[in-house]
């Protein structure tokens, strides 16, 4: 098969062109990326971005899965005042495992590593990411760091939390020092993709993306890769740094040999308030194509919104402070910290206007990925003020380390990714597979996602508003009702992913074949195959002559005079 | 665009460029190779700006302890050692240099003289560190050298060791890269059209050179 070679390549007439081909002769002379090869090495050995993204998914769910069971269990030892089902140690190592597992091997690489390795050379129109190799590596390099993880977790474990805050954590006797290294090894993985992903964008795109034709995904990637580029080697030092205390008794961090715990603290933050940047920023991108996709209408501020996420990649770097607001540094660092903080919310304001724009007047076509981004707008922006609340420093002074902080950033970072995680995975669905899911089913199961988050955290920021503190394994009885209620939360939000993965995996199986361009997208990703050939075009490259998102105003289409 | 090689006219002998089929042109493909090794070295300044952010905060908690250890080292050794380092970076910009001429055997002796100099270099660096270890001027609870007890100086001796150990580290890595590098011009690789393995690697070898243009100052000198 090839496309026209003149004439018009917009999406439609690929999709046109595929359908008809695809219904005369099934199989094609050009066999879809996931037929080209079916052994087993032909997966581990493969160089495609495609197949290597497809890997990711899989490991990350898999991550997903394993930190998800592990926040039940938490839950679940939280529903009674005293002892439930663990041991207070039980306990803290869940929600250590919980959350090392969570951050580092599900947020962080779940919409870069997965999405952005899948559409980012499609919407680029390349045949590959730069170094395809090394994209291979970056994959190995992120599952010999996370086994080596996990077995440190399930030999001795950690109780350190996510955070490996020091003292404490130059002092445990638990086995630590496999889990940083293990979280160290990952770093690489991180700084690979964006390396690669940087590279990709600058030298790679077709004749005809400029840098303002490039889909708003693409920009929020790119924004994410910079971070991950600048802001990983810190905590990778630092990681080992804290194994340097933890095995060998090196004082950097121990007081009694003059070391100080809070220059830990501001490395660790340093790095990571702009990592909680790695894991929204893509969602952020995954949003601006779908609220286009799906009320049929141009982004509105196309430059806003790409501008608005470098900016939030460059102003990230500055507001670690406020993670100390109690930590006994100076109140004009405080003050500083907490206007640079709020700059943030600023940048991420004028986006969450743009996607309204983008919705008013659009003609909504209410399909699943859309009820996430319903539902992500409605977290990012509850989130977002949270943020600026606890941003403030009076106020952060008795929020800090209770359940308010826990249910600020699970609003936002947790409801942030993972909405973005789902949307991207219901909208690019039938482009990755080929196949398509029922749409009824995703919409039940988001709604009880969605409803299920608010019950598990509402009741947690009352909790810390009434001074219950983070990470404790007992809690005095009056505080049981809104832990009871969260947990409840917890099971609903837990049975909507299990009604996702049944659907989900039935589709793989037994699902419809999906159309080029079910959705009817203008994204640049759309214009071939559905799954894509293994070079991702087939014959001439098409040709991009409109900016991404270029949808017809529906009520300028009607009348186009009235323009 | 197409997978097609492009038919590069190359010195006899040598070979012509590898292009990989998802690039649109040579240019293309060695630009994306140089931005993404300076991509690399970025990530690299960084994680040492860690270690130079302890060095600089706890310099400025321990003043005396760091001055003293400082005054501990050997500044002999240390001169000798950057002065050893200097000259193989000069000499990792020649080999640049005459891979772009085509003379694969002036490529394969300048990193010859380059990896013998980071030889020496950490030669040297041992037999600092073995005068350390008798001394008992080590890290943290190491620490049991009675000459100098100042608050602080068990800290600085960690970050020396680290900050040494890592260079080192780096300077053992590089020097695998070089060796590559001259294995390839060993086979007459390299010319006008095809070098950018040579500036790659020698792109690295500065980076190596450079961390310890500031190491130095910081540990042996103020
Ligand atoms: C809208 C701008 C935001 C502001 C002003 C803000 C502010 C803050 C502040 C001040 C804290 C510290 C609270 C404390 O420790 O007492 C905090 C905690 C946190 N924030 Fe945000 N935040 C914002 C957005 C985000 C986003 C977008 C994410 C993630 C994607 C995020 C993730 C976190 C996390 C993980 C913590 C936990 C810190 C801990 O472990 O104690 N924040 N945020
Ligand atoms: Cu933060």
């Amino acid at each position: 098969m090839s496309l026209p070679v003149t004439g018009s390549t917009s999406p439609e007439a690929v999709a046109a062109h595929e359908g008809a081909h695809g219904d005369a002769h099934g199989e094609h002379a050009h066999p879809s990326y996931l037929t080209d090869g079916t052994t087993i090495k032909s997966w581990l050995l493969t160089v495609d971005h495609k197949r290597i993204g497809v890997m990711f998914l899989f490991f990350v769910l898999l991550f997903f899965l394993v930190g998800g069971i592990y926040a039940l269990l938490v839950r679940i030892e939280l529903l009674t005042p005293g002892p439930t089902i663990m041991d207070a140690m039980a306990y803290n190592r869940a929600f250590t495992l919980h959350g090392v597992v969570m951050v580092f091997l599900f947020m962080i690489p779940a919409i870069p590593a997965v999405f952005g390795n899948f559409m980012l050379p499609l919407m680029v129109g390349a045949k590959d990411v730069a170094f395809p190799r090394l994209n291979l590596l970056s994959l190995y390099i992120f599952l010999t760091g996370a086994s080596l993880a996990i077995w440190g977790m399930l030999h001795g474990g950690a109780d350190t939390g996510w955070t490996f805050y020091t003292p404490y954590s130059t002092q445990t006797t638990t086995t630590l020092a496999p889990i940083l290294f293990g979280v160290f090894i990952t770093g690489f993985s991180s700084i690979v993709t964006g390396l690669n992903f940087i590279v990709t964008v600058h030298t790679m795109r077709a004749p005809g993306i400029t840098w303002f034709k490039l889909p708003l995904f693409v920009w929020a990637i790119y924004a994410t890769s910079i971070i991950q580029v600048l802001a990983t080697p810190v905590i990778g030092l630092l990681l080992l740094l804290v194994i340097g205390e933890n095995v060998f008794n090196f004082g950097m961090f121990d007081p009694a040999r003059g070391g100080d715990p809070v220059l830990f603290q501001h490395l660790f933050w340093f790095y990571s308030h702009p990592a909680v940047y790695i894991m929204v920023l893509p969602t952020f991108g995954v949003m601006s194509e779908i609220v286009s996709a799906f009320s049929r209408k141009n982004i509105f501020g196309y430059r806003a919104v790409a501008y608005s996420s470098i900016g939030i990649a460059f102003v990230g770097f500055f507001a670690w402070g406020h993670h100390m607001f109690v930590s006994g540094q100076s109140t004009f660092d405080g003050a500083i910290f907490s206007v640079l903080s709020m700059l943030v919310g600023v940048f991420t304001a004028i986006k969450v206007f743009n996607w309204v724009g983008t919705v008013y007047r659009g003609a909504v076509d209410f399909k699943t990925p859309f009820a996430y981004f319903c539902g992500f707008i409605y977290f990012t922006v509850f989130g977002g003020m949270t943020g600026i609340a606890v941003a403030t420093m009076s106020l952060d002074v008795s929020w800090h380390d209770t359940y308010f902080v826990v249910a600020h950033f699970h609003f936002i970072m947790v409801g942030g990714t993972v909405m973005g995680f789902l949307a991207a995975l219901h909208y690019w669905f039938p482009k990755m597979f080929g196949k398509t899911y029922h749409d009824g089913w995703g919409l039940v199961s988001a709604a009880l996602i969605i409803l299920g988050f608010n019950f598990t955290f509402i009741p947690q920021f009352l909790l810390g508003n009434s001074g219950m503190p983070r990470r404790y394994y007992e809690y005095p009885a009056r505080f049981q009702a809104l832990h009871v209620a969260s947990t409840a939360g917890a099971t609903v939000l837990a049975l909507g992913l299990v009604i996702v993965a049944i659907y989900l995996i039935h589709s793989l199986v037994a699902g419809k074949r999906a159309a080029a361009n079910p959705w009817n997208s203008k994204g640049y990703e759309w214009m071939t195959a559905s799954p894509p050939p293994t070079h991702n075009f087939v014959g001439p490259q098409p040709v991009y002559p409109e900016e991404p998102h270029f949808y017809v105003d529906p009520k300028k289409a009607e009348a186009p005079d009235a323009v | 665009m197409q997978s097609s090689a492009p038919v590069v006219s190359v010195p006899e002998g040598t070979q012509a460029p590898k292009f990989a089929a998802h690039f649109a042109t040579l240019d293309v493909q060695n630009h994306a190779a140089r931005l993404g090794m300076w991509l690399f070295l970025s990530t690299e300044i960084l994680l040492f700006a860690g270690l130079f952010v302890c060095y600089g905060f706890y310099r400025f908690n321990f003043p005396e302890a760091f001055a003293e250890g400082s005054r501990h080292l050997d500044l002999f050794l240390g001169t000798v050692n950057t002065i050893v380092l200097i000259t193989s970076s000069f000499t990792a910009a020649m080999a640049v240099h005459y891979a772009k001429a085509s003379k694969n055997k002036m490529v394969t002796l300048m990193i010859a003289l380059t990896l013998l100099m980071a030889l020496g270099f950490l030669v040297i660096k041992g037999f600092e560190y073995h005068h350390k270890f008798e001394q008992g001027t080590l890290p943290g609870k190491y620490y049991h050298f009675a000459g100098i007890q100042v608050p602080g100086i068990t800290l600085y001796f960690t970050v020396y060791f680290l900050s040494t150990g890592l260079h080192a580290f780096h300077v053992i890595i590089g020097m695998g890269i070089l060796a590559w590098v001259m294995s390839r011009s060993m086979k007459n690789h390299f010319n006008y059209a095809n070098f950018t393995a040579v500036e790659l690697g020698s792109m690295y070898w500065h980076l190596v050179d450079l961390v310890w243009i500031f190491l130095f100052p910081m540990l042996y000198l103020i």
